[in-house]
């Protein structure tokens, strides 16, 4: 006993180490990243984000020099509260804020105080810093727009929230970060990469050298420029046309999938989102519940498609051998089913050319009830007719390289089953009908639909559209954006039906508003559509909606214009369309008179109505 | 004779595990003093550099106390002791004052510190004295020697002020109790250690209550022995008098600092930029150090300067952070296995003269390894004594390294008389 005691204390101490050590430098190890630790002073170095061009290289997007004051509020002495917000020029009671909310997010990383001062302020504060212990100006680099269009395109780039921050260690609070448009989808090629510097601090906090001889420090990498396929001239023109209408144009080069112009209506200036105006801009943007500026409706509003749709219908009714090019229907005014009559505004014998170029509704709902009843079950035939419509990129979404995005509705059997109750009660491929002539349950956005037209231009294939054309540097784009993707109507069905669209043009619908010297081939819309007002549902004027594509041989373009409550599709639609195809692919406009009644054009009275609180009356 | 010289011979295991102790001390003091003035390795006007000229006159130290014959050490024990005390008096005198503490003779640039060289003559002084042959550690006369021979150094050393150094001749306890003193006087010592940090934890209230709960179930579990009850009411009334002077002198007694450095052990009171600094600073320097640490010279804490008296008493935090927890075992392993190596070879010393002296050793060498590390580690208040062999200071490492050596040189010539 006597003599273990001195030994079994000794190795009981040992472990006790053992153990008190591995609790300290094992289990509970302190944060051992860089950031975390106190004696290391983190300093970042932020490079150039990369510009925009357009496809025909002109600049759309550069950066401008700006400067945040930022605080490590661990590090701030007591200062003189007073002067130094007179030289912010915000409050105290704004200060304390801003203090408080940067201790809660760390009292040892930075925070923004104020962020963008311009250059003037920067200058008369900058020499007065010294004094501010804590505090220190952060030289950060905005955005420049060269550009007043093209806001739903570019996007913006906005103060990092939480969520990425605790997601993504790369940015830190202040940060800046593509929130939307190509800013956001490309935000890793366009923001490089920032630059680095580990400085050690003694026990005082003051710098004694870079850390470790600056073996971890890295430079900043500048971001890589980046080529849109987007036309400026074309774009900058068509958010012309649209001024005063809402809506939206989609033009897309059919051989390769580029986006030519992606136009919504009403837009902004990109430049309001800059500076440090930003946020009472943004606020401003953000809460017109009406015009909704930011809302990208040709990306994100599902709108029923109207006749364009028929000529998806006369393709799959082909392809489904539901009928033949040259069968014959007599259109009396209107398709009957039931006790219901589906009216149609012309008479007479049609095939389906004329079909199309008319835009015979009694035609198309005979088509779609032949696809239909090819099938021994109305489910089976929807189905049929919805895996041929999802080939062409409906329904679902697209791939494009823009962040926000809707699916669309092309309706699947299980949706009328259940709306119908099967199998308790049955349904009849008459119960979906509308679908025949793009009204009903089909839903599609105008990127859609422009898709759909390109696909039909290809003649049986599209490619993903995209607004990358290069990213500059590597020299590539992504390689999803270079594979076909194939319709399941073979190449052969498609020439009488683009024969029909020409036709249009020729002794149609769209007759009246040729484009000289252009084969164009086009398809009018005209859609019904309600709102609710009150609880109750109200129907509004009809959308105008037009989709086209030039020349018919060899197309240059596709596009889609869709025009809320422009009552009939070449009203202001196929105007708009017309104007768009001729400046894009001659340069000028030889219809100044067209060109004029749509510049002039405004239906802000029409969008009025719903909101005057009195009756009103439509489509006149 | 000279066939017996030939018996003379060291334990090289005890000799290589000091010598890597004081390698590694020396990488680490480099480590922990290393600036921008510093020119190399041999720049003496650095701390590093002053301690390499006390590691190469420690060569110079060990050859001579191994070279004297070792009865020499056994029979001027007391003379050396003597001169030891005389040296500790002097102080109150001649000493000068280096950081609030008269602990040293200063000759110029050059400070030595008796209270590191007395540990090894009242270890010498207490092997005579225990080794007497009219010595009995059972008797109770010769008890009271024994304390007086230990109290005397350390009752010099308290008014300099330094209680920690003064602290260590507790450690003495344990070659007293190998030569026979009773178990109670262990158990006395954890008893009150126990009380005295319950209290400081807990308060007296708390503690007295304890007290008798746990006296009455002894008491009625013994009951059928028919147990003294007045025993029983003395020590508990002894124990809760002892808890509430405890009480009394922590707070009418004790600074505001030592209370503090009480404190934060006991979790009371954590200020990481008040008096907790050390110990917090200390604490992240060692958890830096992970699995494998930051590398040498690469600590951030370290280099920061964060750890205040980091090559002194707080050495070790550099050890935590720049070698991490496998390079601290290391360290911990050295110090186990040095110590338990002294027992060992204590325990085979044919004089018992050398069995103490061996014992003291390993206690003295104990209670540092103990109360620095746990301090550095964070587990006990802050006591400030240096890591043998590790920590910067040329009376520490003279004053062990004399105190390892003399035990070296008595275990060398055990042999000599078989």
């Amino acid at each position: 006993m006597r003599k273990i005691v001195l030994i079994a204390l000794v190795l009981l101490s040992g472990l006790l180490f053992a153990v008190r050590l591995f609790y300290l430098q094992v289990y509970d190890a302190s944060p051992d990243s860089l950031s975390q630790n106190s004696a290391i002073k983190v300093m970042y170095d932020y490079p150039q984000r990369g510009y925009m061009f357009d496809r025909n290289n002109k600049l759309l997007v550069s950066n401008q020099p700006s400067y945040d004051v930022m605080v490590i509020p661990r590090d701030v002495k007591p200062l003189d509260t007073l002067e130094f917000c007179g030289l912010l020029k915000i409050t105290k009671e704004e200060f304390k804020e801003i203090l408080h909310k940067a201790r809660v997010y760390s009292p040892r990383l930075p925070s923004v105080v104020l962020p963008q001062l311009n250059k003037a302020d920067y200058a008369s504060l900058s020499e007065k810093m010294y004094k501010y212990e804590g505090f220190y100006i952060q030289r950060r680099s905005l955005r420049e727009y060269q550009v007043d269009h093209s806001a739903n395109v570019m996007g913006y780039i906005a103060e990092v929230n939480n969520a990425t921050i605790e997601q993504n260690p790369y940015y830190q609070m202040g940060e800046l970060i593509g929130t939307a448009g190509v800013e956001k989808e490309y935000e890793d090629v366009l923001r490089g990469v920032k630059g680095v510097k580990y400085v050690q601090k003694d026990r005082f906090n003051r710098s004694i050298g870079p850390y470790k001889d600056g073996v971890f420090d890295t430079l900043p990498e500048r971001g890589n420029d980046i080529q849109l396929t987007i036309d400026a001239t074309l774009q900058k023109y068509g958010q012309e046309l649209m001024i005063h209408k809402r809506g939206g144009i989609v033009a897309i080069e059919p051989a390769t999938g580029e986006i030519l112009a992606l136009i919504t209506a009403p837009s902004y200036d990109p430049s309001l989102l800059v500076g440090r105006d930003r946020s009472k801009n943004f606020t401003k943007l953000w809460y017109d519940t009406i015009g909704k500026p930011l809302y990208d409706r040709v990306l994100m509003g599902e709108y029923p498609p109207g006749s364009p749709f028929k000529t998806l219908t006369a393709l799959v009714a082909l392809q489904e051998n539901a009928i033949n090019v040259d069968d014959v229907i007599t259109c009396t005014g209107g398709y009957h089913f039931g006790r219901r009559v589906l009216k149609c505004h012309h008479r007479g014998p049609v095939a389906m050319v004329s079909g199309i170029a008319n835009s015979c509704n009694t035609y198309f709902c005979t088509v779609y009830k032949k696809i239909m009843d090819t099938y021994p079950t109305p489910q089976e035939g929807i189905d049929a007719w919805r895996k041929d419509l999802l080939s062409f990129g409906l329904g679902d979404f697209l791939g494009y390289d823009l962040p926000s995005g809707k699916r669309g509705n092309i309706p699947t059997s299980k949706y009328y089953n259940k709306i119908h109750d099967f199998p308790v009660h049955n349904w009849s491929s008459l119960a979906t009908i509308s679908n025949a002539i793009g009204q009903g349950e089909v839903l599609l956005t105008p990127m859609q639909m422009a898709n759909f037209t390109a696909a039909i231009a290809n003649r049986g294939y599209y490619y993903t559209p995209h607004v990358i054309k290069n990213i500059i540097g590597p020299d590539t784009i992504p390689k999803k954006f270079t594979e076909k993707h194939y319709t399941t109507v073979e190449p052969k069905y498609f020439e009488p039906v683009i024969e029909g669209m020409y036709q249009v043009y020729e002794r149609g619908t769209a007759a009246s508003i040729k484009v000289p010297g252009i084969e164009v081939c086009g398809k009018t819309g005209t859609a019904e559509n309600y709102t609710k007002i009150g609880g109750k549902r109200v129907q509004l004027t009809d959308h105008s909606i037009f989709v086209a594509f030039a020349p018919k041989d060899n197309p240059k373009i596709a596009i889609a214009v869709f025009v809320e409550n422009g009552y009939w599709g070449s009203r202001w639609a196929g105007r708009i369309a017309g104007l768009m195809i001729e400046k894009y692919l001659k340069g000028e406009i030889t219809r100044t008179d067209m060109e004029k009644y749509v510049l002039d054009g405004s239906l802000e009275a029409e969008y009025a109505k719903p909101y005057s609180g009195k009756p009103f009356t439509i489509n006149h | 004779m000279t066939a017996t010289k030939s018996y003379v011979r060291f334990d090289w295991l005890i000799i290589f595990m000091y010598i890597a102790l004081v390698t590694m001390g020396w990488l680490n003091i480099y480590s922990a003093s290393l600036n921008d003035t510093a020119k190399g390795f041999f720049d003496f006007s650095q701390i590093y550099g002053k301690q390499m000229i006390w590691i190469g006159l420690s060569v110079i130290l060990i050859i001579f106390v191994l070279a004297i014959e070792s009865k020499f050490y056994e029979k001027y024990a007391s003379l050396v002791y003597i001169i030891s005390l005389l040296s500790l008096l002097g102080l109150f005198v001649f000493g000068k004052n280096i950081s609030g503490a008269t602990s040293w003779y200063s000759f110029g640039s050059f400070s030595i510190q008796p209270s590191e060289f007395a540990k090894a003559a009242t270890a010498l002084a207490l092997a005579k004295y225990v080794s007497d042959i009219q010595t009995d550690m059972k008797d109770f006369k010769n008890q009271i020697g024994a304390f007086i021979i230990l109290a005397l150094p350390a009752l010099f050393i308290v008014p300099q002020p330094d209680p920690g150094s003064a602290m260590i001749y507790a450690a003495f306890v344990f070659p007293l109790y190998r030569e026979g003193l009773h178990g109670v006087y262990l158990l006395f010592g954890l008893f009150a250690t126990i009380l005295f940090v319950s209290t400081l934890a807990l308060g007296a209230l708390w503690v007295a209550t304890a007290v008798i709960i746990i006296g009455g179930i002894i008491f009625y579990r013994n009951r059928k022995k028919r147990p003294n009850i007045i025993k029983y009411i003395l020590i508990a009334a002894t124990s809760i008098v002892f808890a509430l002077s405890v009480s009394y002198i922590f707070n009418n007694v004790f600074e505001q600092r030592h209370r503090d450095r009480f404190n934060i052990v006991l979790g009371k009171e954590v200020d990481a930029r008040g008096i907790g600094y050390n110990t917090h600073q200390s604490e992240i320097a060692i958890s830096n150090g992970g699995w494998f640490g930051k590398g040498w010279t690469q600590g951030t804490q370290t280099k920061g300067n964060f750890v205040p008296e980091q090559h002194t008493d707080y050495i070790f935090s550099t050890v935590g952070e720049e070698w991490g927890f496998l390079g601290s075992m290391l360290v911990v392993l050295l110090f186990v296995g040095l110590i338990i190596r002294i027992i060992f070879k204590a325990e085979k010393q044919k004089s018992q003269f050398g069995r103490v002296y061996g014992y003291s050793v390993a206690a003295i060498l104990f209670f540092h390894f103990f109360v620095n590390i746990g301090m550095v580690t964070g587990i006990f208040p802050t006591v400030g004594i240096p890591l043998p062999f590790f920590s910067y200071g040329g009376s520490a490492l003279w004053g062990f390294t004399i105190l390892l050596f003399i035990f070296v040189k008595l275990d060398g010539s055990n042999y000599h008389y078989s």
